[in-house]
Parts: structure tokens; sequence; C-alpha cells
């Protein structure tokens, strides 16, 4: 019996929401630009907690979920779980994909504003900072974003063609990006061989002569970049032995007991690794090091080498000293960083740090310190290219309540009836145009027991989309 | 409404209930809560298990030996956004959860190094956090009190 009153409890609850909403405002238009982790979970958050919302997500490339597409390491299939979250959303009513647009290219943000009420712009950081030393130009000098795009298929990398034939790979940089390169450059190719990695990518790591990768880093050990999961993993890489240098490590030691719980942790691990430091016969040496900063890269036209500037750190920060450390190298790869760009001239952009002007999401107007109000901006493009992705969805689902806050304040002006975007005037590519082009992926994947082959151009996709 | 359906508990509970609508039902997107208060007198081991909110607001919610935390939370369709989104695999933290002191002690298994590794990643890290999707329900653990954190809080200041 009591099964029943539930059923009409949650019915009545249900006719509740919708004559309250009905009551509060009228249909509320709201445009996500970008369809990584961060749109994806805010529009996630905006259609459960605006019972009254439409969200369309605007995409600029045919197929959806940014950098857990492009960035996230294909031997971390894992990670890639969050898929079935963002594909759960995009089956929602309300909810529309429109792939292959690109705002500022194709729309702009004004036109964009005209049609929405909402705003939320999720863009991502899709360049990469640049270290500006002399010879960083150099053939084999990559940077890290390349690269990563180059084995997960990102469109127009796979002529990058990275030389693999020399022994020495210099990864300047100590985050969780680099590592991820590091792995991939160190991992046997069978293992590579079941993953969703790109099929040039197979090709020419199985011809790979790389021995060993350094991970050069601007401080010392206490102030590691890299994650406890990400160094566990490689100290289990087979046929892999990681060598630190006992340098690095002076006092080390002993500061371990007073360090908060995560830094002591990763601390105690390389400490255990270090001790062992393991040599066996022929096998491949990941190599990190500290307290060196990147001063120039040698060489004819090819890499030959990287000059590092010895640092100390003072106040937890690298100061140069005068003395200099030569390393041999026939790869660089530079890993410091991701960028976003300005797409529109209408955004309030800090050029300096490569993101957009804003409080808690909120967009700040361009030549005042207040907020732009129904503009909004989450995930790396307001935060900064720093943080997994846990800390973009916390951060979107903080910048949507501040939106669904804005909406309940009456800030937001909802009583409009703003049509949203006519995709007939575009290209587009809808959410089930992406399922056919993932249906393909998957089936191709097949031939070779990989869990996808991807797609490597636009065209590709695109003629998918028109089969 | 969005909820994240975790495709191996869809497949336990495939499993369990081959004969039964409710699957059906809930792939259509029906109220699962409602769905499984029709089923318990087949599910012999239960344990209770109260999740409580950040803003105190306190979840009872049923599980069988055997289940996961998450299991729990995906079962009893939990609204916790961004709960388990790794779905149990261990790389994402979001199923983080704090014991008292004495459930904590008394949970079966320890921690393992790579529990701790994504523990160390996740927001409002206590002595006795752990991760939801490592612990497996047993009898003893019936009535069970768990704290969920506040995510949302944490990422605005
Ligand atoms: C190499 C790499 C590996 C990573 N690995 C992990 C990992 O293993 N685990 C983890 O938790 N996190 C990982 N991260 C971090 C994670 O990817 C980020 O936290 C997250 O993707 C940021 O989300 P976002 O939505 O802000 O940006 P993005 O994911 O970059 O999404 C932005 C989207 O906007 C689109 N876009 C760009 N310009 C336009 C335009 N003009 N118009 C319309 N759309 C546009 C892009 O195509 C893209 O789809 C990794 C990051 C990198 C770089
Ligand atoms: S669900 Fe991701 S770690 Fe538990």
């Amino acid at each position: 019996m009591w099964k029943w009153t539930k059923i009409i409890g949650n019915v009545n609850q249900r006719i509740f929401k919708a004559n309250y909403s009905e009551s509060k405002a009228k249909t509320i238009k709201a445009c996500i630009v970008g369809s990584g982790p961060a749109g994806f979970y805010s529009a996630q958050y905006i259609l459960k907690h605006l019972p009254n919302s439409h969200v369309d997500i605007i995409e600029k490339l045919p197929v959806p979920f940014g950098l857990v597409r492009f960035g996230v390491a294909p031997d971390h299939p894992e990670v890639k779980n969050v898929i079935n979250t963002f594909t759960k959303t995009a089956e929602h009513p309300n909810f529309r994909f429109i792939g292959n647009v690109s705002v500022g290219t194709d729309i702009t943000l004004q036109e964009l504003r005209n049609c929405y009420d909402i705003v939320l712009l999720a863009y991502g950081a899709n360049i990469d900072a640049k270290l500006n030393i002399p010879g960083e130009d150099k053939r084999n000098v990559l940077s890290a974003r390349e690269f990563v795009g180059w084995y997960n298929g990102q469109p127009n990398l796979d002529k990058l063609n990275p030389d693999l034939s020399g022994e020495s790979a210099v990864l300047l940089g100590q985050g969780n990006v680099a590592v991820d390169v590091a792995r991939i450059l160190l991992s046997t190719i069978d293992d590579l061989r079941k993953t969703d990695i790109t099929e040039h990518a197979l090709e020419a790591l199985s011809k790979s002569r790389v021995k060993k990768v350094y991970l050069v880093g601007r401080r010392g050990p206490l102030q590691a970049a890299f994650t406890i999961k990400e160094l566990r993993e490689m100290l289990k890489l087979p046929n892999v032995d990681t060598n630190w240098r006992s340098s690095d490590f002076v006092n080390v030691k002993e500061q371990v007991e007073s360090l908060p719980r995560p830094r002591k942790r990763i601390t105690e691990l390389m400490i255990k690794s270090l001790e062992e430091n393991k040599s066996n016969e022929g096998n491949k040496n990941f190599l990190p090091i500290f307290y060196r900063s990147p001063l120039q890269i040698n060489g004819e036209s090819n890499v030959e080498s990287v000059d590092l500037t010895i640092t100390k750190v003072v106040d937890n920060k690298a100061i140069p000293t005068e003395d200099v450390e030569n390393i041999p190298a026939q790869l660089v790869c530079r890993s410091i960083g991701y960028k976003s760009v300005c797409i529109d001239d209408a955004i309030n952009f800090d050029d300096k740090r490569g993101m957009i002007k804003n409080t808690n999401g909120r967009v700040l107007q361009k030549d005042a310190n207040t907020p732009d109000i129904g503009l909004y901006v989450a995930g790396w493009l307001g935060t900064g290219p720093t943080g997994v992705i846990l800390t973009t969805m916390n951060n979107a689902f903080a910048v949507s309540q501040t939106i669904i806050d804005d909406v309940h304040s009456g800030a937001i002006k909802c009583d409009s009836t703003k049509p949203g975007l006519d995709p007939k005037k575009y290209n587009v590519v809808t959410w089930s145009d992406w399922e056919k082009i993932d249906k393909r992926e998957i089936e191709n994947g097949k031939k070779s027991n990989k869990p996808r082959e991807k797609r490597l151009s636009i065209e590709e996709m695109m003629k998918i989309v028109k089969s | 409404m969005i909820r994240l359906i975790n495709s191996r508990v869809v497949t336990n509970l495939a499993k369990q209930f081959v004969n039964n609508t409710s699957l059906q039902s809930r792939r259509k997107g029906l109220d699962i809560r409602t769905l499984c208060t029709s089923l318990p007198k087949l599910q012999k081991e239960e344990v209770e298990v109260t999740f409580v909110r950040a803003s105190g607001e306190r979840i009872k919610a049923k599980g069988k030996v055997g289940d996961t935390l998450l299991d729990v939370v995906v079962n009893n369709n939990i609204d916790l956004d961004g709960f388990g989104a790794c779905e149990g695999t261990l790389t994402c933290s979001t199923c983080h959860l704090i014991f008292s002191k004495p459930d904590f002690d008394k949970l079966p298994e320890k921690p393992s190094d790579e529990e701790l590794d994504m523990l160390d990643l996740a927001y409002d890290l206590t002595d006795t956090s752990r991760l939801g999707c490592q612990i497996t329900l047993s009898k003893d653990l019936n009535g069970l009190e768990v704290k969920v954190p506040a995510t949302v809080n944490d990422a605005r200041s």
C-alpha cells in the first residue's frame, strides 16, 4: 500500500514543481559554449535545478567532450567513464547539442546573447604556453599539447610526425600532462595497442628508440606538480626503472613528518623509490630531475641538447643560480601549461593570464568591474588551466548555482521569449549525428581489438554524418 | 532530472530481477526510488545506511550485503550531484564519504594505496575519509551513518 502513496507523493511533487516554476518564470533559454566537462556538468546542474530551463551546448568540433576525448590519456579509459553521465544529460528532452559551430567565427557572442537569456562560456584552454627561450623553434621541440593531440586524434595533428629515433627525450614541466607524455613514450607497445590511441601514433611508437625520458622541474621534490596516482603508475610501469638524483633529496626526509597528508604520502613514495634505485639491464629509464629551469635549446636544425639553469628554492619560488647543466636530447616537449584564447572582442579577456575576467563565474564588464549579468564562465576558461575533472566539475556546479541564484533573484530577466539558436542556419552536427560517428568509430576499433578508432579529420567526421 | 546510471549496477540489477519489469521502467526514467521500495522482500540481507548532507539533511537508504556504498547511492537514486563520476574505477574521488571514528575503525578492509592516492585529491579530506566505491557492505555495518562533504560550497571558496 505504502508503495502507492509514495508514487502519488512523487506525482504531487512533480505537479507542484511544474506550477511553481510556471508561476515564477517562462522557459529559460541557456546556451553553453564548449562541450568539455565544464559544459556538460553545467548543463546537468542547470537542467536539474532549473526545471523550466532549456540548455543548448554549442561546440566547435563535430564531436563532444573536449579534453576528455582529446586530452585524457588513451591508457586511462576509466577516467573517460564521465562520458556516460554526459550522455545521460544529452538525452534530456530539454537539451540540444549543436556541434560544428564555432563561436567567434560562425556566430558572434552578441548574436548568441540575442538568442539566449543566459550564455555560459566554457570553451576551455586550447593553446599552449611558450617558454620564450632561444632554440624553442628547432625541429622536434614540441608542445605537450601537440604531442597529446597527436596520439589522441585531435584534428590536424596527425601530421605532427615527432621524430622518435633518438635515445633521450626531455620533458620540460612536471605536471600530470608531462607524466602522461612520459608514460606513453615508455609504455610497452602491446599495452598501448589495447587502447584507443591513434594508429599513426601506435605505428611511430612501435619504432621508437626513446630509452630515457627526463622530467624536468624548476623547483624541488616538495613542490612536485605531478600527483601521487600518476607517480605510482610510473613506478609500476613494466620494463621501466625510475631513477632520481639523491642530490635533489638533501634534507627532504627530515621534513616529511611535518607535511600535510597528501604531500607527505607523495614525498614518502619518491623517497622509497629513490632508495630502491632500480637498475635492470635493458630497461628504459624515467628520470625526474628537480631544481632545473630551461635556459636554451641547442642543435643545428634538429634539437641536440637542452641547457638548464640550476635553481634553488626560496619561499617556494625557484631562484636561478649562475650554474648551468647540459642534457643531451633528440626530442624536447614543453609542458608548462595551457592558455585560453579570446574568441570574441566583446569578451573581457585577461591576456596575461590567458583567461576570462570573472568573479565566481560572473563575467566582468569590459570597462567596469561589475558583472555583465547573463554572461558566465566555467571550467579552465574561468579558473585557469589547472585541476582535474573533479575540480572542473565542482567549479561548473558552483557557477551553475550562481546562475540559478541570479535567476531566482530576478537579476536575469527571463520574461523574454528568446528564440534559441536556429540550427538550420548552420551545418550543424546534432547529438544523433554524433552517435553515428561514435558508432562508426567503435565498429572500426573492433577490427584491431581497440575500444575505438577515432576519425582524424573534420571532413571524415562530416562524411559519416552525411552518409 | 538527470540521473547517473551506473552501467555496472544496471547489469547487476538486470541479473537479479530478470523477470521484473522494474528495470525496463527504470530505463524509461520512472522514479527508481518507488520501484526499489517494492522489492525489499526479495532482498534478504539488507543493510541500512544513512547519508548526511553538509546541510544536515539525513537520507536513509537500503543496500544489500556485498553492495558498495556507491551501489547504494545509485540504486536508491540518492540525489548527490556528481557522485561516482568514474563509476567505481578509483579515478575520481567524487564518492568521498566521511565516517565516524568507530565506524571507520570497524571497516573490514583498510584502504589500499590506490584508494589513499585518490583520497589525497578529495576536498575536505579527514582522517576518517574513505571512497564510497571501495566500501562493501557487511551485516555489521547495518545502521551506518556517513557524511557527504559539501563539494559545491568548497569550489566557491
Ligand atoms: C593532456 C591532458 C590530460 C588530462 N588528463 C586528465 C585525467 O586523466 N584526469 C582528470 O581528471 N583530468 C585530466 N585532465 C584535465 C581535464 O581534462 C580538465 O580538467 C577538463 O577537461 C577541463 O574542462 P573544460 O570543459 O574547461 O575544457 P575542455 O575540456 O577543453 O572543453 C572545451 C570545449 O570547448 C570547445 N571549444 C573551443 N573553442 C570553441 C569555440 N570557439 N566555440 C565552441 N566551442 C569551442 C572545445 O572544442 C572543447 O570541446 C587532463 C588535461 C589535459 C590537458
Ligand atoms: S566513484 Fe570514482 S573513485 Fe569512487
